[in-house]
């Protein structure tokens, strides 16, 4: 599904090396974690493979099923089928939650070639998949993001995931901000969007987020590379001994 | 003070075109603002008024060429019910209007306001705007107070079941239209009036509005359509105790508009909204000039005016709230922002404050900015192209202003005119 090779990025204002050479394959079906210090360049890696300007890639390559993730543009690769839920869902006053909801939906279905959604079809969808994560009517009517509390904000990034299904999805620290409540309900929802069609690319700080979304495959990164890889138990010794023993052993 | 050479010579040649209508009992009020134009002069660059915005078209003695705008389009408002009054270049035209017969409201035009003795209108026409003159000139209204062709006198005195429509319709390149409106809102009355078209290649356009204790009056105006059309209007109201004044005015093109306001509330409690949003690119220029005076107790005013600019376009904020003496418990509150979609555009905005009373809560804001790249990426990443997240953005930005129009079915109406104008040109 994503295949990342040996990617080197830097800052494009300023001369500083952020990845230094990160390999990574996230097979369908599976959910892959990141956990790393601060400043080892996870938020990079999230921004790079969404399309965010401001980064360069100087060296290795990013694909989707085959396709050169880094030629494209932000929208491109949305409707090829990447999503970031962002660490800070950006607020925007002015568009309704709903109108951009079905904007996003319809702006993908056309760059697929599908037809788009009709107005009532797409409220029934919208509608049962905010239940789910309990955003009421009143959300959805409100501008985007605009007076949400965090918890609603991250539950919106992942309403917005549910509706446009895409095959790869990456959450940017999805667990900050968040009561252990409003972080079970984000698990939830995700998870009922695990399918064997679709890849996980789960980046936290905390073990804490991987007791409600199970991870097949655990990586931990420093100073801009993956230096380690294992599975759910290497996320317990983190929660346990923190980094430092891993650095020192790779080290 | 004797008035500069230059100016007489230019005010002259101005005047040296106009022939003053054969008008009855407006006659005095007239001949008075053609003394007013006289001693003021007309109004050139270096008038500290008009620092931004040049004046000379608006001035000349013959309009500027300007070609009519065709368009498949249908004009604004085309599917609302609406009582409608045509305009062609200005002159009032029976056979494309309505029969101006409508419970709660009496319309004449202003010719016939002296056969028929209509008083109210009488002693209306042409004060508000000489009340308007100070503290700062307003020439061009005092030019329309006299030189004015045609314009209706609207009398409300109950509430209309429908907006009544004032539709200006340009026909010829080279027309110079001076039209000149008054309204009597009673008290208790409302009514909304609707104005839309670009009325002539130059329009010189002025409006006296009285609201009497306890009226209404919700104003929604557009000026659209022609790309060379240039436009100078005023409008004067004045606010009785517990009456209200919304107005919102949409401009999209036209080569040069400068629009002034100027709302004087005279009764406590009363409530004073002005608004506008525009959008215009290359040498678009438009103009916003407001002056609001508080000279009563707890009174609100409200002035929220948005601008997107492009390709080199320009906007210009011009706004006042004068609080006199007395005029206790006023809230007032002014917003200008502009929306810059690139380089080449620029925004010059003079917001001031002028106070005189001890107990009141005033505050402005004048910003001009780019489109939020924060927001346009968070848009983009959801799968919204570039130029329709832009969209979308500009519209937000420009919703604020729009959201000042109370009725659902006008807001509608402006805001798929502006995606219009925006789809159009990204």
């Amino acid at each position: 599904m994503l295949e990342i090779k040996n990617l080197h990025v830097k800052l494009e204002e300023e001369d500083k090396q952020i990845l230094k050479g990160v390999d990574l394959t996230v097979e369908a079906g599976k959910v892959h974690a990141i956990m790393g210090p601060n400043g080892s360049g996870k938020s990079t890696l999230s921004y790079v493979l969404s399309g965010r300007d401001g980064y360069e890639v100087t060296e290795g390559s990013a694909e989707l099923n085959g396709e050169d993730l880094l030629e494209m543009e932000p929208e491109e690769r949305a409707a090829a089928g990447v999503f970031l839920a962002f660490q800070y869902p950006v607020e925007i006053p002015g568009v309704g939650n709903m109108t951009f909801l079905r904007t996003a939906v319809n702006a993908q279905r056309k760059a697929r070639g599908e037809e788009e959604l009709s107005a009532a079809d797409f409220l029934k969808l919208v509608r049962a998949k905010a239940k789910s994560l309990k955003i009421d009517a009143d959300m959805l009517k409100r501008p985007v993001n605009v007076g949400f509390s965090g918890g609603e904000k991250k539950r919106n990034e992942i309403l917005q995931m549910a509706m446009l299904e895409p095959k790869m999805c990456i959450l940017d620290e999805t667990d900050s901000g968040l009561d252990v409540d409003a972080m079970k309900l984000v698990a939830e929802g995700v998870n009922a969007l695990r399918d064997e069609g679709r890849g996980f690319l789960v980046i936290t700080h905390y073990q804490r987020l991987l007791d409600h979304i199970k991870p097949d495959v655990v990586h931990i990164m420093a100073d801009g590379r993956i230096i380690k890889t294992g599975g759910p138990e290497l996320a317990l010794e983190v929660e346990n001994n923190g980094y430092a023993d891993i650095l020192a052993e790779v080290n | 003070m004797a008035l500069p050479e230059v100016k007489q010579t230019v005010t002259q040649a101005r005047l040296a075109n106009l022939v003053m209508p054969d008008a009855g009992c407006t006659r005095a009020a007239r001949e008075d603002a053609l003394a007013r134009v006289l001693e003021m002069g007309l109004p050139s660059r270096r008038d500290e008024y008009w620092k931004y915005t040049r004046p000379d078209t608006l001035i000349a003695p013959e309009a500027p060429h300007a070609a009519v705008f065709h368009s498949d389009e249908p004009l604004l408002f085309s599917d609302l019910d609406r009582l409608k009054i045509v305009f062609v270049d200005g002159v009032f035209s029976p056979e494309e209007s309505d029969d101006l017969t409508l419970e709660g409201v009496s319309i004449d035009r202003i010719e016939d306001i002296c056969c028929k003795d209509i008083h109210w209108a009488k002693e209306l026409y042409g004060v508000l705007e000489t009340r308007g003159q100070t503290p700062v000139q307003r020439p061009l209204a005092a030019l329309n107070t006299a030189f004015a062709a045609d314009g209706v006198a609207i009398h409300v005195t109950g509430k209309p079941s429908k907006p009544i429509s004032l539709i200006y319709r340009h026909a010829s390149d080279s027309s110079d239209a001076m039209l000149h409106h008054i309204v009597r809102v009673e008290s208790g009355a409302e009514v909304t009036i609707l104005e839309n078209g670009p009325a002539a290649a130059r329009f010189n356009k002025c409006i006296e509005i009285d609201i009497a204790d306890g009226g209404t009056l919700h104003h929604v105006r557009a000026q659209g359509r022609d790309h060379e059309r240039r436009a100078a209007t005023h409008m004067f109201t004045r606010l009785g105790r517990e009456s209200v004044y919304k107005s919102f005015t949409l401009t999209v093109n036209g080569v040069l508009t400068r629009n002034e306001q100027i709302v004087e509330l005279t009764g406590d409690d009363a409530i004073a909204q002005v608004s506008g949003a525009c959008v215009g690119d290359g040498d678009f220029h438009h103009d916003d000039t407001v002056f609001i005076t508080h000279d009563a107790v707890n009174c609100e005013s409200r002035q929220v005016f948005k601008k997107v600019l492009r390709n080199g376009a320009t906007g210009v904020f011009q706004g006042k709230i004068l609080v006199k003496q007395g005029a206790q418990k006023t809230d007032g509150y002014q917003i200008s922002q502009s929306l810059l979609l690139d380089d080449d555009s620029q925004f010059l905005a003079k917001p001031e404050l002028e106070i005189y009373a001890d107990d009141v809560a005033c505050s402005h804001g004048s910003t001009s900015g780019a489109i939020d790249e924060t927001a346009l990426f968070y848009l983009r990443s959801r799968g919204v192209p570039t130029k329709e997240a832009t969209n979308m953005l500009t519209l937000a930005f420009l919703a604020e202003a729009v959201d000042e129009i109370e009725d659902a079915a006008l807001v509608e109406a402006i805001v798929n005119r502006l995606e219009g104008w925006l789809s159009r040109r990204s």
